[in-house]
């Protein structure tokens, strides 16, 4: 919970990560795949929030309760694995391996879970018991993974449908998509969210939360979430930008508010690329510059408690204080097609 | 002979498939060697994870720019510090493609994925130059109405008027002034909505342009790339 001007945030942290890059778990393509998320952390952190590489690489359990819980004012997270067994052998950071921390620290994380549907048949199965073991209530899926000689997958491959339509089955709700930068084929856009425009069509019961918003194509995800009611956007990525580029952060924020509207924007860190305290801080005081106030709506506490944690309980079915807990009418997306009740 | 700023200028032709910028100026031109009338020329890109398929079309544009020049004899473009260097590299090198260098994970080459780029940097420059007019004190009806000829003067008209030529929309000086995708030009009704839509698109590929160059800088330590 975070209070600022007697006003109170309940907080959601949408993506995190508990990873394994320590150099006897990583080949040369895992090297450069925490190289270039170095560069991400210390192009876009507060200074006094970089860390050194050597930590960056391998951050103790300890080191993530107090960035997330105590300094960091979440009251929940959810782990979001990334497997790139290709490039980390042992797991960057598996289901297993988070479903294992957040039995240490009850009530704190949410644990989610993956599927490949280059696994087939016998990942089906895998996929199932796996649902089962943690209690699945979202998957986190990744496109751009590798796979042997292959450098990716679509959503609406037809093993993806199977997949997805286990989850549904299985009554797992939240799938999320991160993006890129390889995808199959090789010669489409590698950040193509084409695929996930036709799956949120086929499956209306299912939400479908875009990680980074689509960046680097964020003109295309609020494109197809403007027509696709269960489309949702993760801010991960696009958050920190709230510290180096404010005024790109605004546009960002003011777009997606435009298009797909304040009840289907998600906060998140990407911890450990960065930590909550600082975005949280930053977001809850920020507003859109003047001058664009003309192109953009006003960002009250209102849609800022929203995006920090309301949105992201709803999809979860979290408890929220008694107090947070009345919802007030949020403005419509002016950009998006009128939406039917459910 | 060949010189250093022949092949400098050359490159300053070559744009980023994505941002529509000039490979000089993002950084990305490393190092130009020129040795009697060989060319050796080494780029870098702002992480090792940079899409293939753009990665693939900068060292082969590059390669033929560079070989396009009067007097150029044997030239070679390598693109370092990336997952894909060798293969992008060789098949560039032994002119094989975009299959050549991935063979099993392509359908196809890349002539749509840059046609469709090109069509979101229009849009993204036409998008910055209707708010210059908006700026500068024009109503946004009267848009509707201009020709190519009433657009300020700039880098934005002068990459417009290239970028319809190499699209195939209308380019005379008297064809409208702002185009939708398809060649029609938006009526009074639908300039805010297309308004709105360029913007979304511009905002995306500055963002995207601002990120690549501080990437670039803080990959290489601030070291400069070779500006033309």
């Amino acid at each position: 919970m975070y209070e600022k001007d007697g006003e109170q945030y309940y907080i959601v942290d949408g993506h995190v990560h508990y990873w394994d890059a320590r150099p006897e778990n990583r080949n040369r393509y895992g090297e450069g795949f925490i190289a270039c998320f170095y560069d991400y952390h210390r192009n876009l952190s507060p200074e006094e929030y970089v860390w050194p590489k050597e930590k960056y690489d391998s951050y103790s359990e300890e080191d993530m309760v107090h960035d997330l819980f105590e300094i960091g004012y979440a009251d929940k997270a959810i782990f979001q694995p990334t497997y790139l067994k290709d490039f980390f052998p042992g797991g960057f950071n598996t289901t297993e391996q988070n479903a294992a921390m957040a039995a240490r620290y009850p009530g704190r994380f949410i644990v989610n879970g993956a599927w490949d549907p280059r696994d087939g048949e016998p990942g089906l199965k895998a996929f199932e018991a796996l649902a089962q073991e943690y209690n699945l209530q979202g998957i986190k899926l990744y496109t751009a993974e590798w796979h042997g000689s292959s450098k990716g997958w679509k959503l609406n491959d037809k093993w993806s449908y199977r997949y997805l339509e286990k989850c549904q089955e299985l009554g797992i709700r939240n799938i999320h998509v991160h993006k890129g930068p390889t995808i199959w084929p090789l010669n489409r856009d590698s950040f193509d969210v084409a695929d996930v425009d036709h799956a949120a069509t086929a499956f209306p019961e299912l939400n479908f939360i875009v990680e980074h918003v689509g960046l680097p194509r964020l003109e295309d995800f609020c494109w197809i979430a403007t027509q696709e009611p269960n489309v949702y956007g993760g801010l991960a990525v696009a958050m920190p930008f709230i510290h180096s580029r404010p005024r790109y952060f605004a546009q960002i924020i003011g777009e997606l508010c435009y298009w797909i509207g304040e009840d289907r924007i998600l906060f998140a860190s990407d911890y450990a690329i960065w930590q909550p305290k600082w975005l949280v801080e930053k977001f809850v005081d920020f507003q859109i510059p003047e001058d664009l106030l003309g192109e953009y709506a006003p960002l009250t506490p209102d849609v800022k408690r929203k995006i920090l944690g309301l949105n992201a309980a709803k999809l979860y079915d979290l408890e929220v204080p008694a107090s947070l807990a009345a919802e007030p009418v949020g403005a419509a997306a002016i950009g998006s097609e009128p939406v039917s009740p459910a | 002979m060949i010189t250093h700023g022949q092949v400098l200028g050359a490159l300053a032709g070559v744009r980023d498939p994505e941002l529509d910028e000039p490979l000089t100026d993002l950084g990305f031109v490393e190092a130009v060697a020129i040795e009697g009338d060989s060319v050796a020329v080494r780029l870098r890109l702002p992480t090792y994870f940079c899409a293939p398929n753009f990665a693939f079309l900068m060292v082969d544009d590059a390669r033929a720019a560079v070989q396009a020049l009067d007097g150029a004899g044997a030239v070679r473009v390598e693109l370092g510090d990336h997952f894909a260097s060798e293969e992008i590299n060789d098949a560039v090198r032994d002119e094989r493609g975009f299959g050549g260098a991935f063979p099993d994970e392509t359908e196809g080459g890349l002539d749509s994925l840059r046609t469709l780029f090109q069509r979101k940097a229009f849009a993204a420059r036409q998008g910055r130059l209707c708010e210059e007019l908006l700026t500068a004190g024009r109503e946004l009806h009267e848009l509707a109405s201009l020709r190519l000829a009433d657009l300020p003067a700039g880098a934005d008209r002068d990459r417009c008027v290239e970028l319809r030529v190499t699209l195939g929309l209308p380019a005379a000086e008297d064809s409208p002034a702002f185009l939708l995708p398809d060649g029609r030009a938006p009526d009074r009704a639908g300039l805010d909505r297309y308004l709105r839509i360029t913007r979304l698109i511009r905002v995306s590929l500055e963002g995207n342009a601002g990120l690549c160059r501080s990437l670039i800088e803080t990959r290489y330590g601030g070291v400069q790339g070779v500006a033309a």
